[in-house]
Order: structure tokens, then sequence, then C-alpha cells
């Protein structure tokens, strides 16, 4: 029988196919695409093989990408809110960019004009940072931030303050030379597709997993063994760990006397200096954690004081870990390490199996084994290298046990200090980029602190003037926070206040509540760009809601204005007075740069673009472009010319030709008018044909004596310092002991000199600004009644679902298109809920129902759902009654933005840890109970279906039979 | 499995008039006037194209449906499409010749008579022949297509004896459908019990090859469903599939028996033809419950929606 | 009715390896956008934007949980046609649109032939196979025929869809009757194992097993 021949129907299909290389944005890990595409639709998107990041794998998003494009929720059109119709309701008319334009640049103009804090600028899952900050700072407004701050801020803080470098993108596990892996608290994270080739690599390798998390899924589903933990705890095991490997003495002497602060003596005498670093003042003034090298150590050899540097590293000396000493002048000092010691004194397996519900023998094994792995199965690789002080060692030596951590960690209130706990445990292993252990990756490591000062004061803020410093910022020192001499916030997220005065990202969940306060002030014009902030990334969703659409007795919004960028019709869209549309992702071009969140290798920085595959759709227009309309109308002055005109023409020739210092722009290869000076060099008027004709990715191989070690690397210091990564090539010691945590204590206790916290703010600065980490339950717990709310309730990332970017994507939706609650069935049957049975989950600020799953893979005191899988009726021109909606919940209608201040009553802080200002989203304790069976099957709350606005496509007809091109 | 309307009525329908052909072919020497045999062998035409429709309606592609025919060698479904037509040829051409009186109607007769069994075999042997659906996989499924078929045929045909003047109402068809339904109760019951006794070969362990005691689904990677979850499940609580087992028991077997018996008694009252109607809904009931009783293995992958 | 399955010198099969999937389902979509706009397509989708979303996908990945709390075990677990050496969805198909290629052993369904019976889908004991409600044909995994024996494709994108998107790598691609393959390699060390093994149908398709590696003893 003669068949009808698939490969000749297909080949002869795909004859006239485009193929393009660009970036992937279905997610922030950012892998290189080809697109094929067919009579101008996009008919296939594979993997880049030659893309250093994926190698050629792509993810079930990234294949998805398709039905992105075709997304009836596209929106084409600026839009304006229907005068007098109610903001949430969804009803707009159509207008013009120009008319959009200028409205807003009268607006912005006049602020400018008069007070520019009243502009915000907030920004969501955008990988952009450098630009939308640059417009910020331009404006003069310090209102500004992405969404690190509900994201992941102690993940990025805790270990940056810690070891120069973090998880996230900024460093990782180095899999390929690791025996052992502990993954900690992460469910798919933004190195997606990397870390699943790593994990696969390493397991068929041989090496071994341990995965400590309340929950098992994706990555941990294949862990060799699974360690269920109760949430928020694992500060106590890993102080736990601490205990047991030092109590083993399985710790790395030589790596913490010569590249951390273990041995630096810490004055211990009652004071202005008390719990700081005892230094030599002949060497310059008192350090703050960022400079300078000053400090002492104890030389056990001489049984002297001495500089830490060079002195204490020199060959014979060998400077104390513990011990307490006296000074010439009689201050009592102690090495950093002997506090830690005593720290962990108490810190018993015993005593962290209650809190953690590890079993204490577990605890210990675990101890044993990481330590076995990292001392026993060390290994040197013949890699010679030279550390900051001149010693040359012949061989890189390998300590084989790598962590990964992420939002388990993060999302906590306790997560600094947890954080910080890892990044010592793993410190004292010497792990730290090492081959084996945790890796850097270019521009990282920073100082400690990153020399990143935010602007302090509100004299800084001036009209028509931009800001003299970064809105964002890492402070050392109180002398750096944003506040009024009253020690009250200036931003109006409350970041970089005494309330969260490390909050190096901002505090964007507090955005909107605080500006409907009008805590500390009222504010014009709120821009919103690529944050579903009316849905699944506010906490305490419907009050939000309610607050967007809020009025003062005159009838006046109290956010006046409201601009929200997106390219789809999403929650937020709906509460908005001007909607810009913004294209996708292959319709625009993008830089992945390292003045921002680049994709640098272990081996080296890499940084990338995105070039457009496919025209924009309607009149959607990229928002860089639209920034840097906006920029030139509003005349800032990097972006106008001498005579007063335009600088840039437009995105990519801004990208090509803006330098903010000499020889350095937002990309950095194929720079120099001929294109062949790399990392720093003149600006290339074809920058951006190289990238395209090279996979749209520049990668830059370090050579081999720059690959570990780099907190101490002379090589890699200098060559930091000369490509622009960092300031100085001084070399980065661990802060084992944080005296920058000492130096807002000391302020708090009123020891030091100058600003002082408000009296409210004194205790909580005292209790949680330990220079030493330690656990403490998550604050939320201080506030609940635990014995109501017995439950901790998590979220989880699904891995074929980005949070709301893919609800309207009708490929993804049909692998999630609702989510259910998973109860371990002990607890389900306790509570008399049956699998598959409708249930309520409550918690003291609110209160959901959806339907429960009855789950072994969960923690019995953990209840857990997908993240933001439920979506809001009619958004993503859904059909009122589709699965996100009816059946599908969001778990943040439980999660409050607010709690009460400890010991002030009828204050309220942000939910947040207390140091960073990260949003305390895995804190929140609920209890469960079965639904009444006459009641509604339909998940509890549901909102009002808005309408379609004018320009978006509209719902495709009920079926999809998407065919790119013609049909055969 | 999902019970689809189409099959449903065509098996049914195509059965009954199998089995009504047969009786008329069996009774054709007993003095009834050829025209009647013709009308009625019209009707059994009648319901096997009825039949045939249903079983189009069924096809994706009822236009392409020919094609069906080619693969005879291997495919039973392939076998009764071939057939069936015959079959509807064959009880047609009887039918005429006995309106028109002709003569070597007889041979047509058997040949028809041949072609229903045959039919009867094919469609059984569709279901009969998925060894993995246990439920169908067994010599039963042959003999219940037959004999419920014949049986609803046969106490049509007592029925129009019933009803109809010059359609002798001979005790001999009374009884025969009386047998046959007696018959086809055994066999539908002989089949329930032991599909009763079943006991699942494939299990969650050999679907997955995980050896674990415990093994649940969470997720079967599409939240809306699937063919999958459609074609082959028939959607309903058990407590509808027992109450249809019971209303098909009562409507095919029990009620026409007892109608059956009764109309010894009461000869002429349209008890035979009631009994008759019952069967027919009975059966649509109980190829309900054919379907819907069998569990396809793939199940096994398709628990879970979430 | 049932011969014996003919032996292929070729049968061309997917490996699967639970022990490095990790359930992401870039199988499923890669295989959906490649065969949408192929040979195969468009492949369907009901209710796309709507209550219960449906559609035509040849690859499934699914979750299962093993044994109980705190030793629970979650295994990802895709699956797509099987291509039995002994496909009980062949023989029953009315038509001769479904059929097993003797020169590799790939289960193909001819579109235009289908008529839409749903008889092969009945006769799959996998539940691989699924009606494309808009088409009203039966579809499954082509194997991607119409990738790996494209000559227009580079030699190293002559794989599967599936195959190349897998970021774990654990589905493996290749003739599982040529012993000196990745695959057969594979199945021999790993202990490679059949799907529901009880019906004989030879799946080609074969599942690696998960491994599990203890603490080492110093
Ligand atoms: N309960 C709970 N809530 C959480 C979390 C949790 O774990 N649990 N996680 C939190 C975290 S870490 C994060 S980062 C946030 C994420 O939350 P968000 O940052 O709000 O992310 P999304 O909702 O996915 O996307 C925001 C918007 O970007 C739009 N968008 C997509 N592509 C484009 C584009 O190309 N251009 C423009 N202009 N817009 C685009 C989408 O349409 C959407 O409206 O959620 C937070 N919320
Ligand atoms: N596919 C996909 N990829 C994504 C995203 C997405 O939405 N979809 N979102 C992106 C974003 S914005 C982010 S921030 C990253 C986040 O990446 P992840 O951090 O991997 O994301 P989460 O799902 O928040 O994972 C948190 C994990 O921590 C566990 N957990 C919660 N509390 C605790 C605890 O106290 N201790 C321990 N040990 N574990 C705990 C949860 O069970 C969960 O497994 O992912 C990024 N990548
Ligand atoms: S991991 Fe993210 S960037 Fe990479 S392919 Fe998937 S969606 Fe695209
Ligand atoms: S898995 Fe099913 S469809 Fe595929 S060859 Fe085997 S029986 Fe046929
Ligand atoms: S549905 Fe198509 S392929 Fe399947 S048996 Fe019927 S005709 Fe053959
Ligand atoms: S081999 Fe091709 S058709 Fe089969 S599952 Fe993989 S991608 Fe889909
Ligand atoms: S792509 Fe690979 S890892 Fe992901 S679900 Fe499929 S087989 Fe598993
Ligand atoms: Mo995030």
């Amino acid at each position: 029988m003669n068949h009808a021949d698939p490969v000749r129907i297909t080949s002869a299909l795909d004859a006239g196919n485009t193929v393009k290389t660009t970036t992937c944005y279905m997610c922030a890990c950012r892998c290189g695409i080809k697109v094929h595409v067919r009579e101008g639709e996009v008919r296939y998107i594979e993997g880049n093989p030659e893309h250093p990041l994926n190698q050629g794998v792509i993810c079930a998003k990234g294949s998805a990408g398709i039905m992105k494009q075709v997304s009836p929720a596209r929106l084409t059109q600026p839009l304006m809110r229907k005068p007098g119709s109610e903001r949430g309701a969804g009803e707009f008319e159509a207008i013009s960019w120009d008319r959009a334009l200028d409205m807003l640049t009268e607006r912005l103009a006049k602020i400018r004009n008069t007070d520019p804090k009243k502009f915000a600028m907030f920004t969501g899952r955008d990988q952009m940072q450098a630009l939308t900050g640059l417009f910020a700072r331009q404006f003069g407004t310090p209102n500004y931030a992405a969404h690190g701050g509900f994201c992941s801020v102690n993940m990025a803080a805790g270990m940056i303050y810690t070891i120069g470098g973090s998880f996230w993108e900024f460093g990782g596990p180095d899999l390929d030379r690791a025996r052992l892996f502990v993954m900690i608290g992460t469910a798919e994270d933004h190195h997606s597709n990397p870390l699943k080739i790593a994990i696969s690599k390493f397991k068929r390798g041989g090496g071994r997993f341990i995965s400590i998390n309340p929950v098992r899924t994706g990555y941990s589903a294949i862990a060799d063994e699974w360690i269920p933990i109760k949430p928020g705890t694992d500060g106590a095991l890993f102080m736990a760990l601490l205990h047991e490997v030092i109590a083993n003495d399985q710790i790395d002497h030589a790596f913490l006397k010569r590249y951390t602060n273990a041995p630096q003596l810490v004055v211990e005498d009652d004071g202005e200096r008390q719990g700081l670093f005892a230094f030599d003042p002949a060497a310059g003034p008192p350090g703050d954690g960022r400079n300078p090298h000053n400090k002492l150590v104890w030389d056990k050899a001489s049984g002297k004081v001495m500089a830490a540097y060079p002195a204490g590293i020199a060959e014979g000396c060998d400077p104390a870990l513990e011990g307490r000493y006296t000074l010439a002048d009689g201050t009592r000092v102690v090495p950093s390490f002997q506090l830690l010691r005593e720290r962990v004194a108490d810190c018993t397996p015993e005593w962290a199996a209650t809190i953690t519900g590890i079993p204490a023998a577990r605890i210990k094994a675990l101890a044993r084994e990481m330590g076995d792995t990292a001392f026993k199965q060390a290994f040197e690789m013949p890699i010679p290298w030279t550390d900051a002080w001149g010693k040359q060692h012949p061989t890189t030596i390998g300590r084989p046990v790598a962590f990964h951590a992420m939002r388990g960690l993060a999302a906590h209130s306790n997560g600094f200090q947890t954080v910080r706990a890892l990044a010592v445990l793993m410190s004292v292993l010497g792990t730290i980029d090492a081959p084996g252990g945790f890796r850097h990756k270019a521009p990282y490591p920073r100082h400690i602190v990153p020399n990143y000062r935010a602007f302090s004061a509100p004299e800084m803020i001036k009209p028509n003037t931009p800001l003299n410093a970064a809105p964002l910022g890492f402070p050392a020192s109180p002398d750096e926070l944003a506040i009024n001499p009253d020690g009250s916030p200036i931003r109006i997220d409350h970041a970089f206040s005494w309330e969260h005065p490390l909050s190096a990202h901002g505090m964007m969940h507090n955005v909107i509540t605080n500006a409907v306060k009008g805590d500390p002030y009222r504010i014009d014009t709120l821009m919103i760009f690529m944050a579903n902030m009316a849905w699944n990334s506010t906490m305490n969703t419907m009050a939000v809601r309610e607050m967007l659409n809020r009025k003062d007795e005159k009838g006046e919004h109290l956010i006046p204005f409201l601009v929200v960028c997106d390219a789809f019709q999403s929650e937020m869209t709906a509460f908005a007075d001007l909607v810009l549309p913004d294209t996708t992702y292959l319709e625009r071009h993008d830089v992945m740069s390292m003045l921002d969140r680049p994709i640098s290798e272990f081996d080296g920085p890499v940084d990338s673009v995105r070039i457009p595959v496919v025209p924009p759709k309607g009149e959607c227009r990229p928002f860089q472009e639209v920034l840097i309309e906006l920029a030139s109308r509003l005349k800032f002055p990097v972006f106008t010319n001498e005579e007063g005109g335009r600088k840039f023409r437009d995105y990519p020739d801004f990208i090509v030709n803006f330098e903010p210092q000499p020889g350095i722009g937002f990309l950095m290869g194929w720079r120099g008018t001929d294109g062949g000076s790399h990392l720093r060099g003149l600006p290339n008027p074809r920058q951006w044909e190289m990238y395209e004709k090279n996979n749209c990715v520049f990668r830059y191989p370090m050579p081999e004596n720059m690959h570990y070690m780099r907190n101490w690397n002379r090589a890699y210091l200098d060559f930091a310092k000369d490509k622009g990564w960092r300031q100085r090539n001084d070399p980065i010691q661990l802060a084992l002991y944080s005296d920058t945590l000492q130096s807002f204590r000391l302020a708090a206790q009123g020891k030091s000199p100058g600003r002082r916290p408000p009296e409210a703010l004194r205790e909580r600065i005292v209790t949680y600004f330990d220079p030493l980490p330690f656990w403490y339950a998550p604050l939320e717990q201080a506030a609940t009644d635990t014995a109501a709310y017995p439950l901790a309730a998590i979220t989880q990332r699904p891995m074929a679902m980005y949070h709301a970017w893919d609800s309207q994507n009708a490929w993804l939706r049909q692998i999630h298109s609702h989510n259910t609650l998973q109860v371990n069935p002990v607890t389900a049957h306790a509570a008399g809920i049956a699998d598959g049975g409708w249930c309520w989950v409550e918690s003291q600020w609110g209160k959901v129902r959806c339907i429960a799953r009855h789950s072994e893979a969960v923690e019995p005191g953990t209840v857990w759902t997908w993240n933001a899988i439920g979506k809001a009726s009619g958004a993503w021109q859904l059909e009122p009654g589709a699965d996100e909606s009816r059946k599908g919940f969001l778990l943040n209608h439980l999660i409050s933005e607010e709690l009460p201040l400890a010991g002030q009553p009828g204050h309220t802080i942000s939910n947040s840890d207390p140091i960073t200002g990260q949003a305390g989203w895995y804190d929140v304790r609920v209890r469960i109970r079965p639904a009444a069976p006459e009641e509604p099957e339909e998940s509890f709350p549901q909102v009002a279906a808005v309408p379609s606005p004018p320009g978006v496509a509209g719902r495709a007809a009920g079926v999809l039979a998407y065919f790119a091109g013609k049909r055969k | 499995m999902h019970p689809a309307w189409s099959v449903i009525l065509f098996t049914v329908l195509a059965g009954l008039g199998q089995g009504l052909f047969v009786m008329l072919v069996r009774a054709s020497d007993s003095g009834i006037a050829p025209h009647l045999l013709g009308m009625a062998g019209l009707a059994s035409t009648v319901l096997l194209c009825v039949g045939l429709a249903c079983s189009f309606l069924h096809l994706g592609h009822p236009l392409r449906a020919w094609r069906a025919v080619a693969m005879w060698r291997t495919s039973w479904l392939s076998r009764e499409v071939i057939v069936l037509p015959l079959t509807i040829a064959v009880v047609a051409a009887w039918s005429l010749a006995q309106l028109a009186g002709w003569a070597h109607a007889q041979w047509l007769g058997l040949l028809g008579v041949a072609l229903c069994f045959v039919l009867w075999v094919c469609t059984g042997m569709i279901y009969a022949c998925i060894r993995f659906l246990r439920e169908w996989a067994h010599p039963l499924t042959l003999v219940n297509f037959v004999l419920l078929g014949w049986m609803s045929g046969a106490t049509l045909f007592a029925a129009l004896g019933e009803l109809l003047p010059g359609f002798s109402a001979n005790p001999l068809w009374l009884s025969a459908a009386t047998a046959l339904t007696v018959a086809g109760a055994c066999a539908r019951l002989a089949s329930l019990g032991r599909n009763r006794m079943l006991k699942p070969v494939s299990t969650p362990q050999s679907a997955l090859g995980v050896r674990a005691a415990k093994l649940k689904q969470m997720s079967q990677g599409a939240t809306g469903g699937s063919f999958n979850t459609r074609e082959f499940f028939h959607g309903k609580s058990a407590l509808v599939v027992r109450n249809v087992r019971w209303i098909a028991l009562g409507l095919a077997f029990a009620l026409p028996l007892a109608l059956l018996v009764a109309a010894r008694y009461q000869p002429g009252a349209g008890l035979v033809a009631l009994a008759a109607l019952s069967q027919v809904l009975g059966l649509l009931a109980e190829r309900w419950l054919f379907f819907a009783q069998a569990n396809h293995p793939q199940n096994i992958y398709y628990q879970a929606v979430a | 009715m049932t011969q014996p399955a003919e032996t292929l010198a070729k049968q061309l099969a997917l490996v699967i390896d639970l022990n490095v999937c990790v359930g992401c389902h870039a199988c499923v979509t890669s295989c959906k956008q490649w065969n949408t706009s192929g040979s195969a397509g468009p492949l369907a989708d009901l209710n796309a934007y709507g209550a219960e979303p449906n559609g035509t996908f040849f690859n499934r990945v699914q979750t299962w949980e093993a044994g109980e709390y705190p030793q629970a075990d979650t295994i990802h677990f895709p699956k797509s046609c099987l291509h039995c050496e002994d496909p009980p969805c062949v023989p029953v198909c009315p038509t001769g649109a479904s059929y097993k290629r003797k020169e590799d052993g790939i289960v193909l369904v001819d579109y235009d032939r289908c008529i839409g019976c749903k008889y092969c889908a009945w006769a799959c004991p996998y539940g691989a196979r699924e009606l494309d409600e808009s088409r009203q044909v039966m579809t499954k995994c082509t194997l991607c025929v119409d990738r790996i024996y494209d000559e227009k494709l580079a030699p190293e994108d002559r794989k599967p869809a599936c195959v190349k998107a897998c970021p774990t790598n654990a589905r493996l691609f290749g003739d599982v009757k040529d012993p000196d393959s990745e695959v057969s390699k594979a199945i021999r060390e790993r202990g490679g194992y059949s799907l529901m093994p009880e019906w004989g149908t030879q799946p080609a398709n074969q599942y690696l097993p998960r491994l599990v590696r203890e603490a080492q003893e110093f």
C-alpha cells in the first residue's frame, strides 16, 4: 500500500522558511533560540545549540512561544480609561500614540518641574533595569525599583553581604565537578535550562543529590534523597550543621584564616566600636565593611597582634581562630570565629530537630557527609593562580560539595539571616569559588559591601535635576539609608529606611498600600511595567485591587494617575488610566547587559541580545522606545545633545552609543570602531550586526587562571577592574561576621554617633541586625495564633508556566488550567477533607475555597499549590467560565502585605524581612476545613469579569488549529 | 469505554434487523403471505440501513468509509464493513423477491441468514478481538451479539404475528422468542458474572514499571482532559452504571419474558409488542452497559485531572 | 488473527530515562509545535481559551507518587506512542491508514486514508493515540519521521523534536535492534524495561528506572 510520505510533505512546507536567532523571553532564563518563520508566521522555535546557556535545549514555555504570538489577549493600541468609568472595570477607549505620549510628557514634565518624587516607577519581571533605573535617575525620582524586593532579595543580599556573590544569576553550583549536591528550597529557578542540563549530567556522572524542601516536585523528584523540612526553619538546620562541622573539626582552617574575616579581631568592650572589627588607625580610618582592609588578627606563632593584611597572612604567621585577646591599648578583642563557635554551641542537632522536623541523627549524618565530601573527596586541579597578596598557588583545590538555594530560603522574613547561615556554612567548608563548590559569574564577586550607594538624603531630590546617586544600592552603614532627618522614609516603598535598611532591591510589594495611605506622602503618577500588581504579584490581592481604585473625600483617586505598560490584557491593565501596549520578545530589540543582569557563565562574562524576528503587532511599541522617546521629550541630560536636541535616534542607537563610563556600554562584545575590542572599547556602529551574526550572544571565556578563587585572584581582580566590573582591585574577604550589620545595631543601641532609628524600631534592629547568623521564627508567627492556624502554606513554580505570563497560552494552559491545594493525607484526613474535594483554606488575613488533593510528597505541616495559576475572570481574554477562574485559585488572598509592628499597638509594618524588606510570601499560617456540600463548586473569591478592551485580538473560535503559513 | 450512541444504535438496530430477517426466512414456508414477508423483510432492511447510517455517524470521515474495505485480511471492522452492505443487499433482494413472488427467493433467504450470522460474528469479533479489553475478549461476547440480536428479532417477529392479521400467530414463534430471550439472558448473565470476577491484569505498577506498593497518579499532564479521558471513560458514577444494569436486565430480559409468558394466556392483547419494545429499549441500555463496563487498561494512565 | 509480529531488522524508538526526567514538559510542547505546522498537523485545541481546554498532543508527561511520606517518590512519566513491535493498533485498522513501516518499525497513520473510526485507539493498551477533533483523523507520535529523514536538515537536527528539546537528555533516540546504538546500550546497562509487558505488544520504546545513590562511607 502506498502511503503519503510525511518527509516530503514537511520538507516541502518548510522549503521557504527563514531561520533567525534571538533570545527567548518566555522566562528570565534567556536561552538562545532559533526561530523558524514560514510566510510571516512562526513555525518552530528550537534551542540554539551554539548558545552557551541552553546548548540547544529548550523548555516547555520556550517551545510554546508561538502561542504567545497569537494570544487573543495581545494589546495592540494605547488605551485610555473611559472617562467616568471606574478603575478596574476595564472600560477603555483606544487613543493614538501621539496623544498618549503628549499626555504623559505633559504630566511627567509638571511633576519633574515641581516634586520629582511624586513620580514612581516600578517594574516587574523585566531584565532592563539598567535602562529603567537610568530613566528614573535622570527624572530625579528616588521612587524606582524592580521586582527584586518581593522576589528574592534575601538570597541576593544575604550572600552578597557574606561572600560577595550569590545564587540566582550571579553564581551557582559547579555541578561538573561536585560529588554531593544539596539543593534547598528550589523548585525551578531562573537558571532553568542550564540547571536541568547540569543536574542530569551530575546524576549520570554518579553524583549524589539531596533536596531539602517541604515538598517534592520537579528537581527534587529526581533527588537521591528528599529531606522534608518545615517551612521557615532552614536557618536552624544550617546552624546545627555549623555546630556539627565545627564540633567534628570538618572545617577548612587554612581557607578561613586566609580568605575570610574569621580570624579578624572584634572589639568586645562596650562602646561605639563594640562588635566592630578592631583596626590599626595608622593604616587609615575605621572600616565600614566596604573598606579599608586595616583590621587585625592575633598571630599564634608570634603571640602578637598584627595587621590582618598583608602581615597576618604572611608565611609563618598563624592567625588564631579562637581565644580572647587584649590589644596594646587594653581593648578586649576576640577572633570573630570564636564568636561564631560560641553562637553555634547551643545549636545542637537535637535543638534543630524540634524546629525543623528533621531527626537529629539525620542532621548529624548530613553534616558528616558534607564534611567528608568537602575534605575526603577534595581534589586538586592543575591550575596555578596567584592570590591578591602575591602568593602563587601551584594548584586549585576542589571542594566537591555544592549547594543551591532559592526562594525557599529567601521568601521568609528570617531569610536574610538564614541565607547568611548557609553562606557561612559554605564558607567554613571552603567551597567558595572553588571547583566543585559555589562559583561566581561575572561581574560578580562584588565588594562586600558592593560599592553602590543609594541616594541618602532628601536634599538630593531637586526639581528638573537628575538624582546624584542611584535610586537603589547596597547600604554599608546607617549613613547610606534613604531617610529624612527625623528618621522617616524618603521612598514611597519605605525601602532603605530604618524599617528595612538593606532593601537593596526596593519594596515593590508596599508601593500601592503606602501610596494610598500617603505614607510618607501622596504621589501623582505610578508607572508599572511588566508586573501584575493587581493579581499574582501582590499580597492581599482583593484589598490591593480596592486600593487601586480608592478615592479621597473629594473624589480624587489616591493614586491619581496609573500608567501600565504590558503586552497583554492582564488583571493589572484593567486598573490603568493609560495602557501602553508593549511588543513581545520576538518583536523587539533587547539586551541582557553586564550593566544589569547578564547571562554570564562560570568561565567568563556573557551578554546577549534580542533581535526582532517578526514585526510588532498592531501599534505595539517596545517600552524601551517609549522610555527613550519620553526621556528625549523631557530633555533628560543623558538623552539630550549639546544643542538641546534628541541624542539617540532609537533604542538600538542608544545601546550602541550610550556609555556610562568611557569604553563601557550596555553591550560588551565587538566594541571599538571596527568591532575588534571586546569588553571595553569605543562604540561600534555595527555592533548589532555582529551580535546578529554571532547567534545574538557574546561570550568571553577568561583564561583558566581566572576561573576560580576570584574573590582573591590577583589576575582576575586586576582584569575585572580594568573592564569596569568593579571599582577597585582589592580582594573580597568573606564576611562570616558582618560588621555592617553591627553598625546598624550600634546605631539602634545608641552607641554610635550619627543616625539613630526611631524609638519604635530600635529593638527590632538590635534583634535582627546580628553580625552573626541566627535562626528566629518568621515574624508572622509572632503575630499568629499558631494553634488556630497550624499549617504553613506555600507555593511552587510549575515548570510549564511562568507566573501570569502564560495563562493565555493555549498550549501551556492545557497543562495547568487550574491548580489544587496539595495536602498530606494524614493532615487531610484529620481535617475531614476528601481527595479531590472542595475545601476552605483560611489564614487570619483571608480565605480561599479550592480543590484539595492528597499528596504523599508534602510534609504534613505544610500545604502547597502551584503559583499564579488562578486568574481573575475575564482577564487574559479567557472565557468567564475558564478553569483558571472557576477552579483555580491564588494563595495570595491569604497573605498580608503588612503585619502589626511588634510592641507598637496600632502600627503596621511591611510583611517582610526586617533587614532586606524581602516579602515574606512563605510565612503565612493557615487552617483547612471541608467546604459544605451545598456550597458552589467554584473557587473563592471570584471577581466580576471585565469586558474586552479595544484592540485586543479577542478570543479565537472554539477550535484553534495553529498552522504556520498557508495550509498544505 | 465511552458508550457512543452511534455504535449503540447501530448494533441494536442492525441486530434487530438481522434477527427479524432470520425469523422471516425461517417462517417463509409457514404460510405467511409472501407480500407480508416482503414488507417485513423491507422493515428489516430499513433497520439495517438505519444501523448503517448510525455507524457512519461514528466515523470522523463518513465519505471515506469505502476505504474501510481494504483490510479485510486483518481487521474485523473491515470485514464488518464488507458484510454489512452485502447483508443489506441480500435482505433487500429477498424482500423484493418475496414481494415479486420470485421463485428462487429461498436461496437468497438462506444466503441472507448466513450473512446475518457472519455479520453478528464480525460485529462481536470487533469487540472480542481486543485482547486486553477483558470484559470483551471472550466467546461470550460473540454469543451475546448473536443471541441478543436474534432474540430481539424473534420477539419482534412474534409481535408482528400478534399485531398483523395474516401473520399467523403461531405459538411456535412465541416459544422461539421466549427461548431465545432465556438463552440471551443466560448468556448475558454469564458474561456479567464473568466480568464481575475479572481482576485487572494491568496495574499502575505494570503500566509504569514501578514496583512501589502505593502508586498514585497526581497529574495526567492535561488538566482539561483529552481524547483519552473522553473516549475511554463513561464519565458516570458507579450508581448510574448499577442502575443502568438493572434497567438493561429488566427491560431486555425480565419484563419481555414475563410479557411473553403472559401473552400465551392473553393472546392478542399487545403484550408481545410491548415485549419487543421493552427489549429494544433494554438492549440500548445493555449496549451502553457493554461499553461502560469495559475497563480499558489505558485508563490507568488517565485517572487524575489535576 | 494474532499472527506473530514480523521481526524487523531496524526498529527506531525512544528510551526514556526516569532517573533524570524532571517533568518539565519541554518534550510536550516542542512536539506540539513541530507537528502542528508539519505533515501531521494542524493539531487542534478545543476550548483553547475556555473551560477544560484540551487538544491533540502526541506526547504527555504525567506525575505519579510512589510510596508513603516520608519515603515518597515523585515520578515524572512521559508517554507517547511506543512503536510496538507487535502493534495491536495496526491490524485492526480497516483502511490500512494505520501501518508499521518495514524499514524502521515506525508506526504511522496516513491521515488521507483514515476514516476516524477510532478503532485503533481502542486497540492500543497505552492510550497513545489521540483523535484530532478538528480534522477527525487519528493522530499519534510519528517519531518525527519528517525530521529524522529530512536531508534538508543538518545531520545533528535529524532527531525528534522532543529529544532535541529535552533539557535533561532524558529522551534517547535510536535503533533498538542495533546492539551498538546508544539506546541499546542504555537498555542493557541501565535495565531498560517495557510498559505493560503482559500484553505482548513488545513496545519498542523502553524506560530506564530510577536509581538511588546512597551516601558514601569513609
Ligand atoms: N503566592 C505567591 N505569589 C508570588 C510568588 C510566590 O512564590 N507565591 N512569587 C513572587 C515573585 S518571586 C515574583 S517575581 C512575582 C512575579 O509576578 P509579576 O512580576 O507580576 O509577573 P507576571 O504576573 O508573570 O507578569 C507581569 C506582567 O508582565 C506582562 N508581560 C509579559 N511579557 C511582557 C512583555 O514583553 N512586555 C510587557 N510590557 N509586559 C509583559 C504580563 O502580561 C504580566 O501582566 O510574583 C510574586 N508573587
Ligand atoms: N517555570 C517557571 N520558572 C520560573 C518562574 C515561574 O513562574 N515559572 N519564576 C521565576 C522567578 S520570578 C523566580 S523568583 C524563580 C524562583 O525559583 P524558586 O525559588 O525555585 O521558586 P519557588 O517555586 O518559589 O521555590 C521555592 C521552593 O522552596 C520550597 N520552600 C518553601 N519554603 C521553604 C522553606 O522554608 N525551606 C525550604 N527548604 N524550602 C522551602 C518550596 O516548596 C519550593 O519548592 O523562578 C523563576 N523561574
Ligand atoms: S528556560 Fe526560559 S528562556 Fe529558556 S527556553 Fe525556557 S522559557 Fe525560554
Ligand atoms: S503504543 Fe499503541 S499506538 Fe503505539 S504502536 Fe503500540 S499499540 Fe500502537
Ligand atoms: S481511526 Fe483511522 S487509523 Fe484508526 S483504525 Fe480507524 S481508520 Fe484506521
Ligand atoms: S518523537 Fe516527535 S512526534 Fe514523537 S513524541 Fe517526540 S516530538 Fe512528538
Ligand atoms: S523534556 Fe525531558 S525532562 Fe522534560 S518532561 Fe520531557 S523527558 Fe522529562
Ligand atoms: Mo521572582
